[in-house]
């Protein structure tokens, strides 16, 4: 409470506060809130072909939550963000500890080379692992021939979930990267030095130091990794022409919720689908945001 | 301060003697890190090259492949040269291809980013500096609000979004595109952070004593501090804006206004139709000049995004 | 950036449809001759690129007329911006290419304008029959044919004769010719596929079915019956894996077609330009046949692809966008765009001894033109699709596709995509039979 009590001209400053914070409440309100307004407006009608617009009340959502697609879509994110989400932060946290410990031979060139991926935009990733995923005529047939093995494309059903994960994986990992070696730099020396008079060793830097410091880092990339999963959509999405079968137009909520407005033209249905999705998000996420900061005050 | 919002590590503070600015901690770790005294592990290393192998390969792959005729594509191994070194032969195809419509979405592209970009950087500085250094009813309220709001997937809204600007006639047009890219809301929680971390209050009491106004405040006390901020949720904007989407997707038709992303995925799929011309090398091409501004601006501003980064997102 | 002046004007014209549209035109004219006269300024909706040369043309021959031909993304793509536009009232262009499939699901909403009383009514005969009966939905005449896709079989022939194999007549033949290719060389299969809806729908035409029947809104949904036959042939084809799990029009699959390993595909007669330009390495080696039949000595053929160009209900200058039309479509434009590798849906150019000699070079000389001419002649009466078939397409792979990853088979996937697209009809207030 210590930056913002002292300040208490009441009046002018308030005033200039406010002034500026609305450009960004006008925009914000006319590009986000209006349309989630429009969406939850909608989500209460029906646009049929034959018979056109009609109130339903909370059908639409009663018909989401009853549809076996919508859990098999979220059935989906929800094991991505339970096996991509730790698998790239924790490749993240490692690729930052290393960089960070000053251990490492050409430190600047790694922490480089993760992070560059980040720059390419997700169309671009997805058509390159699309054309390197070929197991017919991509990478993995010339790895198969070089190497005898037969590896099938990971664009089989089984498989593509996993195949997705890694190109976000691929994409992320230099980002995440990046906030925690952040994070980490600013850990004081003093707290170092203390540790190296009591002895302790590296692994005991990480855990009592490290790792301690850097936790509201973790917990926001935690959570808009959260958020990236439950709005998995371009990846899959542009992987479909290669994988119509694998991947379904329920796949995703977010690609069902695109499927039903845009191919079935039922606004009402699709805008249920993001709402629900909407709830889902924000109560994960705050339940997670709860728990660091639990932890924290411990 | 308890604010019940999704942001981790608002609560607690560190005691101002423990919260050295970023430069200043860089500075000081600098020393630390690499200092003569670690041992460099030549185990840790090698790991770190498995990864770094993985997060190249792709990126030597296009390279590769950018060199590469279409026939030798289809018939030459991924990971080396074709028989044709075709580089340059297919920059100058990609440039020219469609009476140089690639050139007008790279423009395209920088436009929205300028604009885009740069607009939510603005909105962002001036929103995190309103959040973290003034009280005002509301405020807490706000910042729920627009963390909430990420939470819904931003691709169903993009139908009630299109009819929205329908009616206001801008679909089909720039505006359609920058408008939504005006708002980021982690580059208000950075700025957010970033400013309360950075702005002493005192600095502000005292120039109020002085009389000065509030925008005077802003422009001469403040702005000067969040410069490594402003850098940081800058290239963040940057990033989103260029590989911005699914939003102009929808928003646009006219493929003189696509971005590159939307220009590159409609080559891919130009192969998909009767008459159409299949090039796949074009599009490899294309890709690999669509990423190299981006790497390059990180490269160039790598020092400013570092110190930005360190200071923003740590918060215990 | 020309189109989102008058969003009034043309909500009111979208709720009256297509009659308001006619009524409502600006210039004041129904005389299509009269309104090219005048002059005005017309958008295209439009991915075919043979129509650049075309709009060029028609510009130059009437100067008051100035067209923007807009590329708004490839079939549904297209269509997904198209419905957009039309719901939100604004930037709906006055032509928008559609391909045949897709035409009665914006008719039965109203969006497309009645082009028979402008003259389209008095072409009757002008088109072959398959490309005709889809723009005629009931009375109406809601488009013009611009381009078909009679059906044949290409293939490779240098692979097929270097491992021993006959090139297959009937669809048993087939079957059989795929064990043979794929016993002879382990790398080669017939075709590719991976769950197609408008092959799988061309199949059924084919054979004779018609799953679709649809009368205003009653609509009838069979696809247990006859439709189901082409899984006769399918059914074991996947199970002996004998298709590549390849996706038509990837990267891989021209790949495919270049280096022999997909030895033959069945599809539209638009065909030859593609696989020009994505297989430049075969030249010489593929050629045309006709499609494998049901029936020993038979001939029916179906239409695959193949798109029509249609007056939005919207539009204010629908006499306007008719000259444009017909030039396109009936008028000088059709040779234009069959120099530049289409092929014609009018029966004058399908029967012209000028279009049966042609000798594709790339067919070895072939005058493949024979086989596709003949194949349009013989495409099977009858068939209709769905009033809402981009949806029922867009579900396939949900369904019946789920056949091709080995968790159901053809017959059983044809039954759920039965159901839902049951489901979906009524859904949307139609009744179905």
């Amino acid at each position: 409470m210590t930056s913002t009590t002292r300040i208490r001209r009441a009046g002018a400053p308030r005033v200039a506060g406010l002034g500026f914070l609305a450009p960004f409440a006008i925009v914000f309100a006319l590009v986000f809130l209006a349309p989630i307004a429009y969406a939850l407006f909608l989500s209460l009608f029906a646009d049929r072909l034959v018979g056109g617009v009609q109130f339903v009340g909370l059908d639409n959502f009663a018909r989401i939550l009853g549809d076996a697609r919508f859990w098999s879509g979220v059935g989906n994110v929800v094991l991505f963000l339970l096996v991509q989400v730790p698998i790239m932060l924790f490749l993240s946290l490692l690729v930052a500890l290393a960089i960070d410990s000053g251990r490492l031979h050409g430190a600047a060139f790694v922490r480089l080379s993760v992070f560059l991926p980040y720059a390419v935009p997700a169309v671009v990733a997805t058509l390159m692992w699309g054309f390197m995923y070929g197991d017919r005529f991509g990478l993995v047939r010339s790895f198969n021939e070089i190497l005898g093995t037969s590896i099938a494309s990971p664009l089989a059903p089984d498989t593509v979930l996993a195949a997705i994960g890694n190109i976000v994986t691929w994409q992320f990992v230099g980002y995440n990267m990046l906030i925690f070696f952040a994070a980490l730099r600013t850990v004081p020396t003093s707290l170092y030095e203390a540790a190296e008079i009591d002895g302790a060793g590296e692994l005991r830097v990480i855990t009592a130091i490290k790792l301690p410091a850097i936790r509201g880092a973790l917990v926001i990339a935690t959570i808009f990794s959260i958020i990236g999963s439950f709005q998995l959509f371009n990846e899959p999405s542009i992987l479909r022409n290669l994988a119509p079968n694998a991947i379904t137009s329920y796949f995703t909520p977010n690609i069902w919720a695109y499927e039903l407005s845009f191919s079935g033209q039922q606004q009402g249905l699709a805008a249920a689908v993001a709402i629900l999705m909407g709830i889902l998000t924000a109560v994960i996420a705050y339940l997670v945001q709860l728990r660091g900061m639990r932890k924290e005050q411990r | 301060m308890s604010a019940p919002v999704i942001v981790p590590g608002v609560t607690g503070r560190r005691p101002s003697s423990l919260r050295p600015t970023s430069e200043r901690a860089h500075r000081r770790r600098a020393r630390a890190v690499g200092g003569p005294r670690k041992r460099r592990s030549v185990l840790l290393t090698i790991a770190m090259a498995v990864v770094v192998i993985y997060t190249l390969l792709p990126l030597v792959w296009l390279l590769i492949n950018a060199t590469k005729t279409q026939a030798d594509l289809f018939s030459t191994f991924g990971l080396w040269f074709g028989g044709e070194f075709a580089l340059f032969d297919n920059i100058g195809r990609v440039l020219a291809y469609g009476d140089g419509i690639f050139g007008r979405w790279l423009l395209n592209t920088l436009l929205y980013v300028v604009l885009g970009a740069g607009g939510a950087t603005l909105l962002a500085t001036l929103g995190g500096y309103a959040i973290a250094k003034f009280r005002f009813r509301g405020r807490t309220a706000a910042i729920a609000v627009v963390l909430g709001a990420v939470a819904i997937p931003g691709t169903a809204l993009a139908v009630p979004t299109f009819l929205m600007f329908a009616r206001i006639g801008i679909t089909d047009t720039p505006l359609a595109v920058i408008l939504p890219s005006l708002i980021s809301p982690f580059g208000l929680y950075l700025m957010w952070v970033f400013a309360s971390e950075s702005i002493p209050d005192e600095l502000i009491e005292a120039a109020r004593v002085d009389g000065a106004s509030e925008l005077r405040i802003f422009r001469s006390v403040c702005l000067p501090l969040l410069g490594p901020g402003i850098v940081t949720v800058l290239l963040f904007t940057t990033v989103a804006t260029w590989n911005n989407y699914f939003l102009p997707l929808i928003m646009l038709r006219n493929p003189d206004w696509y971005p590159l992303t939307i220009g590159l995925n409609a080559w891919n799929n130009q192969a998909t139709t009767a008459g159409g011309d299949a090039i796949f090398d074009l599009v490899i091409t294309g890709s690999l000049l669509a990423i190299i501004p981006l790497i390059a601006l990180f490269l160039l501003l790598q020092r400013f995004w570092q110190s930005g980064l360190a200071a923003g997102s740590v918060k215990e | 950036m020309k189109h989102h002046h008058s969003t009034a004007l043309r909500a009111g014209a979208i709720a009256g449809a297509s009659l308001i549209a006619l009524a409502g035109c600006s210039a004041g004219t129904q005389d299509p001759d009269a309104a090219a006269e005048a002059g005005g300024t017309l958008t295209v909706w439009a991915w075919e690129p043979t129509l650049e040369a075309v709009v060029e043309a028609y510009e130059a021959e009437n100067e008051g007329v100035d067209i923007e031909l807009v590329n708004a993304g490839t079939g549904n793509d297209q269509y997904t911006a198209l419905q957009n536009a039309i719901q939100a009232g604004s930037g709906v262009p006055d032509i928008a290419q559609i391909e045949y499939f897709a035409v009665p699901q914006f008719a039965i909403a109203d969006s497309l304008a009645d082009i028979s009383e402008l003259g389209a009514a008095d072409l009757d005969g002008t088109f072959a029959p398959g490309p005709w009966s889809a723009v005629s939905q009931g009375d109406a005449i809601v488009g013009m044919p611009m381009d078909s896709g009679p059906m044949a079989m290409f293939y490779n022939a240098e692979v097929f004769e270097r491992l021993g194999v006959a090139v297959p007549e009937t669809w048993e033949d087939y079957l059989q010719a795929a064990r043979d290719l794929r016993a002879a060389d382990p790398s080669v299969s017939i075709t590719n596929d991976t769950g197609d809806a408008g092959l799988a729908t061309s199949l059924m035409w084919q054979s004779g079915a018609e799953p679709f029947t649809v009368d205003g809104t009653t609509v009838g949904i069979d696809l247990e019956g006859d439709a189901a036959r082409y899984a006769e042939i399918w059914q074991p084809m996947l199970d002996e894996d004998l298709f590549a799990p390849v996706s038509s029009w990837s990267d891989e699959w021209f790949a495919g077609m270049n280096d022999g390993t997909i030895a033959s595909i069945t599809t539209g007669a638009w065909m030859p330009a593609n696989l020009e330009s994505g297989a430049p390495d075969a030249a010489g080696d593929w050629r045309v046949a006709p499609m494998p039949q049901w029936e020993d000595g038979g001939a029916a053929s179906a239409e695959n692809g193949g798109s029509s160009l249609a007056v939005t209900a919207a539009s204010e200058q629908a006499a306007l966008a008719y000259d444009f039309l017909e030039y396109a479509t009936t008028g000088d434009g059709v040779q234009l765009r069959l120099d530049a590798g289409a092929f014609p849906a009018t029966t004058a150019d399908l029967e012209s001894q000028e279009f049966l000699d042609v000798e594709f070079e790339y067919f070895g000389g072939q005058q493949a033109n024979q086989v596709f001419a003949e194949s349009s002649a013989n495409v099977v009466d009858g068939w209709s699709y769905l009033p809402y078939q981009v949806y029922a397409n867009s579900i396939f792979n949900d369904t019946v596709g789920q056949a091709y990853v080995g968790d159901t088979t053809i017959v059983d996937g044809l039954a759920a995509w039965q159901e839902q697209i049951d489901a979906y009809g009524q859904e949307q207030g139609f009744t179905i039979e």
